[in-house]
C-alpha cells in the first residue's frame, strides 16, 4: 500500500490539479473549455468524460509502451483514444441523452484534445500503468475543475440558474436585474478562463514560472 | 500663496511613506497633479524629452471639447421627455434641468467606479495615479441611452477599466478604447437595454418633480433604428435637420452634430486630435455610403450616414484617441478610411446592428498597430534599399 501511494505517485496525481494544471498552466484543451461551459451540467459531464478517457488510455498505452514501435506510436495512441472516446460517447447517448446533444461534436473531438496526447506522450510512454492511471485521473480532474469554475460563473450570470434551477431570486429581476447575455457567448468564456489563469498565477507565484 | 497649493502642502506629510493616511497617497497625488503641473523632473542621466503640455492638460482639453455635446445632450434628454409626454415645449430651462438630473448620476457612477479602480490599482502597485480615466469617465455617460440602469453602467465600467485597461498596463497601454469597451459590454450583455427599437431612448419618468411621466410606455426608435426596418423609404428633410441640431432620440451625447463640431474644432485647434484621422473617417463613411446607395442597398443618402447615430461623435472623439489609433501619419489615413467604411458597411448590410460605429472603431483599434507596423517596415525597407544601391 505504501508503494502504491509513494511520493512520486502522489505527485503524479496532485500536480496537475494545481501547479501543473493542464488548462491554467499548460493552456491545453482551451477549445473545448470554451465550447461546452455555457452551463454547469455539460461542463461536468465533459470533465468526467475527459478524466475517464485520459485515465484509461494512459493505462492501456502504459501497458503497451514496450511493444509499440516508436515510429508509429502516435497512430497507436490515436486508435486507443478513439476507441475509448467512442465507448464514452455511446454511454453518454444511452444514459444522458440531453447532455450528449448539448455536447454534440465536442465529445468526438476529445480525440484531438491536446491534454490526452500530451499525457500519453509525456507520461504513459515512460511510466508504469498505476502511476499513469493516477496521472490521467489528475489531469482529467484538473481540466474538469477549470471547466466547472467557468461553467459555474457562466450559468449563474448568463442564465441565472445552476444545474437548470433558478438561483437568482425573482425579486432581483423585479428590481431590474437582467441576465448577462455576453456570458452565454464563447467570447466571455475565454475572458473567464483568462481570469482563472490570472488568479491561479497570482496565487502560485513561486511554482508557476 | 494660492490657497489650493497651501492645502496640498498641508496634506502632504500625512500621505508620505509612514504617514497616517499613506493609503490615500495616490488619491492626493492624483488631485494635486490635476490642479498643478507636477514639480518633479525626470531622472538625471537619462534622456527625457518633455512637451510643455502633459497628459493631464491634454485630457482636460478633451473634456472641455466634450462639454458642448454633453450640455446639449442634457437639454435633448429633457426635450425628448417633454416631446414624448406632451409637455410644455417652451420650458427650455426645465428641460435642461431635467436632463441634467437624468445624466448627472451616470457621470457620477462612471467616475466613482472607474477612478475608484484606478486609485486602488495605483496604490496597490505603488505607482502614480494614471489620468486616462478623466476622459473615459465623461465619454461613457455620453454614449449610453438615458434609461441605462446605473448598476449596469457600474458593472460595464468596472469590466472595461480592469479588462481593457489595467490588464494591459494602464493608461497609454490599452489596445481598445475603454469607453467603447464599456459600451460594447453593455451592448452585448444587456441588448434589451441598449437597442434602438424599444423604449430605451427617451426618459419616461419624472425626477424630483421635474419632467413628465409617460402615461403609456413611449416607443421611439432612433432614425437609424427606423432605417433598419423593412418598410423604410428614406428620411424626411426634417429628420436630417433635427439630426444636425441634435433633437432626435439617441445616446446622450451623440445626437447633435453642431455641438460635436464645436468640440471637434477645439480639438483640432489645440492639436490634440489629428485632422487626418478625423477627415478620413468622414471621407471613408461618405464614399461607402455613396457606393451603397449607388448599388441600391440602402435608402439612406450618403450625407445622411455622416450626421446620424454615433458617426460624428465616433469620428471626432473616439477614432482620434491618440492611444488606440495609428501613430504613423500615413497610417492615420488608412485607419480612418477603414473605420468609415466598416461603420457604414455594418449599418447597411447587417440588419441586426443598425449602428456600426462602435464595432468599426473597436475593430480598427485592433489593427492600428498592424497598420503602423506595415508603414514603418516599408519605410525601413525603402531606406535599406537606398543604402544597398549606394554600395
Amino acid at each position: 500500500m505504501s508503494k502504491l501511494f509513494s511520493v512520486e505517485n502522489k505527485a503524479a496525481f496532485t500536480s496537475p490539479l494545481n501547479v501543473n494544471n493542464p488548462v491554467a498552466v499548460q493552456v491545453l484543451g482551451i477549445c473545448s473549455a470554451l465550447a461546452v461551459t455555457s452551463q454547469l451540467k455539460p461542463a461536468i459531464v465533459m470533465g468526467l468524460s475527459v478524466t475517464v478517457i485520459t485515465a484509461f488510455s494512459n493505462v492501456i498505452i502504459s501497458l503497451l509502451r514496450k511493444t509499440i514501435p516508436n515510429r508509429i506510436r502516435i497512430i497507436v495512441q490515436l486508435v486507443v483514444v478513439a476507441a475509448l472516446v467512442t465507448i464514452v460517447s455511446q454511454l453518454l447517448k444511452a444514459y444522458v441523452y440531453d447532455v450528449s446533444v448539448q455536447l454534440s461534436v465536442y465529445v468526438g473531438l476529445i480525440i484531438t484534445n491536446c491534454i490526452l496526447m500530451g499525457r500519453l506522450e509525456a507520461f504513459a510512454m515512460q511510466n508504469g500503468p498505476w502511476p499513469s492511471f493516477l496521472d490521467g485521473i489528475g489531469n482529467g480532474l484538473g481540466y474538469a475543475a477549470i471547466l466547472v469554475i467557468v461553467g459555474f460563473v457562466r450559468e449563474l450570470f448568463g442564465f441565472g440558474t445552476l444545474f437548470g434551477y433558478n438561483v437568482i431570486p425573482q425579486f432581483m429581476y423585479d428590481a431590474g436585474y437582467q441576465n448577462n447575455g455576453m456570458m452565454v457567448m464563447p467570447a466571455m468564456s475565454l475572458i473567464i478562463v483568462g481570469l482563472v489563469i490570472w488568479a491561479h498565477r497570482a496565487y502560485n507565484k513561486e511554482e508557476v514560472k | 500663496m494660492n490657497p489650493i497649493k497651501k492645502l496640498f502642502d498641508n496634506i502632504h506629510p500625512y500621505v508620505e511613506e509612514g504617514g497616517k493616511f499613506h493609503a490615500f497617497r495616490s488619491l492626493v497625488d492624483g488631485f494635486e497633479t490635476f490642479a498643478f503641473v507636477p514639480n518633479t523632473t525626470g531622472r538625471v542621466g537619462s534622456v527625457n524629452i518633455h512637451d510643455a503640455i502633459d497628459s493631464k492638460r491634454i485630457m482636460s482639453f478633451v473634456v472641455i471639447a466634450l462639454l458642448p455635446a454633453l450640455f446639449f445632450g442634457m437639454f435633448n434628454v429633457g426635450y425628448q421627455n417633454a416631446l414624448a409626454c406632451g409637455g410644455d415645449m417652451t420650458d427650455y430651462v426645465g428641460m435642461f434641468l431635467y436632463g441634467f438630473l437624468a445624466v448627472l448620476p451616470k457621470i457620477i457612477v462612471s467616475y466613482v467606479v472607474g477612478l475608484g479602480i484606478e486609485f486602488v490599482v495605483a496604490q496597490w502597485k505603488n505607482e502614480e495615479i494614471q489620468e486616462g480615466f478623466l476622459v473615459s469617465g465623461i465619454l461613457i455617460p455620453m454614449i449610453v441611452p438615458v434609461t441605462c440602469p446605473l448598476w449596469m453602467l457600474a458593472i460595464a465600467v468596472a469590466f472595461s477599466v480592469i479588462l481593457a485597461k489595467e490588464i494591459f498596463g494602464g493608461t497609454g497601454m490599452n489596445i481598445f478604447n475603454p469607453a467603447l469597451i464599456t459600451r460594447a459590454f453593455l451592448f452585448f450583455s444587456y441588448p434589451s437595454a441598449m437597442t434602438g427599437d424599444a423604449t430605451v431612448w427617451v426618459a419616461q419618468d419624472t425626477i424630483f418633480g421635474l419632467g413628465y411621466k409617460a402615461t403609456d410606455a413611449y416607443t421611439a426608435a432612433t432614425p437609424l433604428g427606423e432605417a433598419a426596418q423593412a418598410s423604410f423609404t428614406g428620411f424626411t428633410p426634417d429628420t436630417i435637420q433635427n439630426a444636425i441640431t441634435g433633437l432626435i432620440p439617441g445616446c446622450i451625447g451623440e445626437t447633435s452634430v453642431i455641438a460635436i463640431a464645436l468640440g471637434g474644432l477645439l480639438l483640432l485647434w489645440t492639436g490634440v486630435a489629428s485632422w487626418k484621422t478625423m477627415l478620413s473617417v468622414f471621407v471613408g463613411g461618405a464614399a461607402t455610403g455613396y457606393l451603397m446607395q449607388a448599388l441600391g442597398l440602402t435608402e439612406i443618402q450618403w450625407y445622411e450616414q455622416l450626421v446620424l447615430g454615433g458617426f460624428a461623435f465616433g469620428a471626432v472623439f473616439m477614432a482620434t484617441d491618440p492611444v488606440t489609433s495609428c501613430r504613423t501619419e500615413c497610417g492615420k489615413y488608412v485607419y480612418g478610411l477603414l473605420i468609415g467604411f466598416i461603420a457604414v458597411l455594418v449599418r447597411v448590410l447587417n440588419p441586426g446592428y443598425p449602428e456600426g460605429m462602435m464595432l468599426a472603431i473597436l475593430l480598427m483599434n485592433l489593427f492600428a498597430s498592424l497598420i503602423d507596423y506595415c508603414f514603418v517596415q516599408s519605410n525601413i525597407n525603402k531606406r535599406a534599399k537606398r543604402v544597398s544601391i549606394k554600395k
